[in-house]
């Protein structure tokens, strides 16, 4: 965790254009079987907590299984091209769903209401067992992370289009915005489920801190298309993947989540200049002001 | 009658009834039904006005309130919740308060 990243596993420009539209990653299988086993272990004994803000280096030091989880070079990688170089330890939880517990938590965001735009922390959540569709994994909506709201005033939510029930193998690993609505789902069967969640900060501007290689080349791509070009082709640009509305976005309001995705990737690119289908272009010309 | 009460939300695309459902929540004060976070995957409506249409009194319709001078582009809360009513006979096995789960 003290070394930067290989520029091989760093993110690239799509994968976190799909970070800042959905606000979350998700990496399957990502942690090898031998780690899970002895990680979940850890977890069921408990798992001392670093002092918050330490820096991330010196956090879990070996023997610690979770720490060998994150010094994997591909999730060091991850880590790094979200929050940058030397993130600091924020805090952790062992998530455990008991058996057959009749309802679920209520849908959230964690801490209290965020109005930072340039910045953001991450959550790692991390599954070290196979979730089955029936054990409740951690529900996500997508797309929610832009929406101002404190913890949990959204409770009443039940359900929304578009809503992800998280199921999956062994050792997958989810990213997620600290903003994304979340929940711990029922737990229908008679297994415990364990999952471990850390908050990262970042200590360092969140400009470019992936593989940018490819950037220029994706910003070229749709630059002064004609609008809504993405919507007739599969192709899967950065107009395509920071316009497209979730399924439970309101027809209007969700117009201005796609303004809300276009400010954050300016940010995160250091490019003002940036739009597509012209959201934030008629915004802008002011001719009086010339 | 020994009535109950079931509320429905519905949380639709527009301010406009008829317009499509994104998200639901049911409550049940009959006991008979437990409703927790995501225990749905399609909605129990197309639009607001199918609801109506299957028995469903509408309660409370959103009030349409401009943006906040320099909140335009902030995005909250769902914009659009409307809420439903029921009227139910109660059912004696669930009558001591307790959850149907």
């Amino acid at each position: 965790m003290g070394a930067m990243a290989a520029k091989r596993n760093l993110l690239d420009t799509l994968q976190m254009a799909r970070f800042v539209a959905k606000g979350f990653l998700r990496f399957d299988e990502l942690i090898p079987d031998e780690l899970n086993r002895s990680a979940l272990e850890e977890m069921e004994r408990g798992i001392p907590s670093p002092r918050p803000w330490t820096p991330l280096a010196g956090c879990y030091p070996p023997p610690s299984a979770i720490g060998a989880v994150l010094r994997l070079p591909e999730v060091q990688g991850i880590v790094e091209s979200l929050v940058g170089p030397g993130c600091e330890f924020d805090h952790h939880a062992v998530h455990i769903r008991q058996p057959h517990e009749h309802y679920a938590q209520h849908l959230h965001g964690d801490s209290i209401i965020d109005t930072r735009t340039e910045h953001f922390d991450i959550q790692l959540l991390y599954f070290p067992h196979d979730v089955p569709p029936e054990m409740g994994g951690t529900l996500l909506v997508p797309g929610s992370h832009f929406r101002r709201v404190n913890e949990a005033d959204i409770a009443r939510y039940q359900n929304v289009r578009g809503q992800l029930p998280f199921v999956g193998k062994a050792g997958t690993l989810l990213a997620l915005h600290h903003g994304l609505w979340h929940c711990g789902r029922r737990n229908d069967t008679d297994r415990t489920r364990t999952m471990f969640k850390l908050r990262l900060n970042p200590v360092v501007k969140q400009v470019r801190l992936w593989n940018t290689d490819d950037l220029d080349r994706e910003v070229e791509r749709v630059r002064d298309e004609p609008i809504f070009t993405w919507m007739r082709s599969e192709e899967e640009t950065l107009a395509r993947i920071l316009g497209m509305p979730e399924p439970w976005f309101e027809h209007a309001t969700g117009r201005l989540e796609i303004v809300n995705r276009i400010r954050l990737w300016r940010s995160l690119t250091g490019d003002e200049t940036f739009d597509f289908d012209g959201w934030l272009t008629r915004l802008e010309n002011t001719p009086a002001e010339r | 009658m020994d009535l109950r009460q079931q509320v429905m939300v519905l949380y639709l695309a527009s301010s406009a009834l008829d317009s499509p459902v994104v998200g639901w929540t049911f409550y049940d004060g009959t006991g008979q039904q437990a409703h927790t976070t995501g225990d749905g995957s399609e909605p129990p409506y197309k639009t607001g006005l199918h609801a109506l249409r299957d028995g469903w009194r509408v309660i409370q319709l959103p009030q349409l309130i401009p943006p906040y001078p320099g909140a335009e582009y902030t995005t909250s809360f769902h914009k659009h919740e409307f809420t439903f009513e029921k009227l139910v006979q109660r059912v004696a096995e669930h009558a001591d308060g307790r959850d149907g789960g």
